[in-house]
């Protein structure tokens, strides 16, 4: 067992893992932040990232204790104060989902994307977004929204 | 997953020493392939020491007209680096396109070329550049140091500590990537390295190989007719549900084709 302490979504959390425990696991089960999902859990489909001291990882491929000390942002820690953040909204204005089960992940990935490029033209926008699978297959919104994520951010 | 035990290494003598008192432990850099490797159970470590944050193995620098980059540098920061950009704009795009964004913010270049997967893209690159590998006991020039399918130079409990790329003339990197995991069906790498030219191959073979006939070939004329007739045997390639060993004998043909028309324009 070892110990872990991180900051995720702004408040340092402490617990114990198994020394094999995921990232994901650890703040489903053990903080209850259950709106990182795990989909395929061998690093494919990309519902599980977050933001690991500010870049865009999976977290079904990160072990919990190299997280340890590490700063945590998931999709609960987007919306400020009740508004939600311009890529939150930016999803729902497109309406840039179906079943909603690979949004988390397309949301902090589309984060990521626009810290590093702002302004992605559609191809750009395909392979920032490479790492994310929606089995909807629902991806002409998602990329609508990230374009309008864009304009929100400017 | 098995059970290990984690440690965080706190320096590069540590992991010397614990490799050595260890003889089943594995070190972790990014953990791209490694931890899916646990997890479906094809490896079970008595411990990983991480060497993901250790410092001697970072960084990127140019030094005697060589890149030297540190072997737990990510592949996006190769991607980002001005320095890289500038040096070998063709390694700096290779590793732009390695997997996906999420899994270029964590792998490694040591990590990576240590692994010698078939399809990974930057052995391509550090055998085409004739890059040396520096480890914690040694250096192994890349002709030495890739000996086939996962398997490489190195000793159990040596480590790769940086890779030190000569700055060639002028060098470019085609693939055809495998549409979902990014993976090189096919990747070519070809160099112009001021002494010479020369061709890496990876994706197609059981492991990374030089196409001397091509690289003769070019050495007299560095110009698409002079690979344009050439081929490589289907015999030997890789075979699998996504290509026949025909078809990636015929990227290797296409692919060089294109790194060199590449490389014509730079």
């Amino acid at each position: 067992m070892a110990k872990v302490e991180m900051v995720v979504n702004g408040t340092k959390h402490a617990g114990e893992v198994e020394d094999r425990t995921l990232l994901a696991n650890f703040l489903r089960d053990a903080l209850g932040l259950t709106g990182t999902h795990i989909g395929c859990d061998t690093s494919q489909c990309g519902c599980c990232t977050l933001h690991m001291n500010g870049r865009a990882v999976k977290s079904c491929t990160v072990l919990a204790v190299q997280a340890h000390g590490a700063e945590i942002v998931t999709i609960e820690g987007l919306a400020k104060n009740g508004t939600l953040h311009p890529v939150q909204r930016a999803f729902t204005e497109c309406h840039a989902l179906q079943c909603g089960f690979c949004t988390p992940g397309m949301i902090m990935a589309t984060a990521g994307l626009l810290k590093d490029n702002p302004n992605p033209s559609e191809e750009e926008i395909y392979r920032g977004l490479e790492g994310n699978l929606c089995r909807c297959t629902g991806y002409i919104n998602i990329v609508k929204a990230v374009q309008r994520s864009a304009e929100l951010l400017k | 997953m098995y059970a290990f035990s984690y440690v965080k290494a706190k320096s590069l003598q540590e992991v010397s020493d614990f490799l050595r008192s260890n003889p089943d432990a594995r070190p972790l850099a990014g953990g791209m392939t490694l931890i899916p490797t646990l997890k479906a159970r094809l490896a079970h470590p008595s411990h990983l020491i991480d060497i993901g944050a250790l410092e001697e193995l970072k960084g990127i620098e140019s030094k005697d007209g060589a890149l030297v980059i540190g072997a737990a540098t990510r592949h996006a920061e190769v991607a980002r680096s001005a320095r890289v950009r500038e040096a070998i704009p063709a390694l700096s795009a290779l590793a732009e396109r390695i997997g996906d964004p999420q899994v270029r913010n964590l792998g490694t270049i040591g990590g990576s070329v240590a692994n010698n997967d078939p399809a990974a893209d930057y052995p391509a690159a550090v055998l085409a550049l004739g890059a040396t590998i520096i480890t914690n006991r040694r250096q192994i020039a890349a002709d030495n140091f890739f000996q086939g399918m996962f398997t490489t130079a190195l000793d159990a409990g040596e480590i790769i500590v940086r890779l030190s790329f000569p700055v060639p003339k002028r060098a470019a990197y085609e693939k055809f990537a495998h549409p979902a995991s990014g993976y090189a069906m096919t990747g070519v790498f070809v160099a112009d390295t001021g002494k010479g030219i020369r061709v890496a191959v990876t994706g197609a073979g059981p492991g990374v190989f030089r196409w001397n006939e091509a690289e003769a070939a070019l050495g007299k004329k560095l110009a698409v007719e002079s690979v344009a007739n050439l081929r490589v045997a289907a015999e030997g390639m890789n075979e699998d549900i996504h290509g026949s060993r025909e078809y990636r004998a015929n990227l290797v043909s296409v692919l060089t084709k294109r790194a060199v028309a590449q490389l014509a324009g730079r």
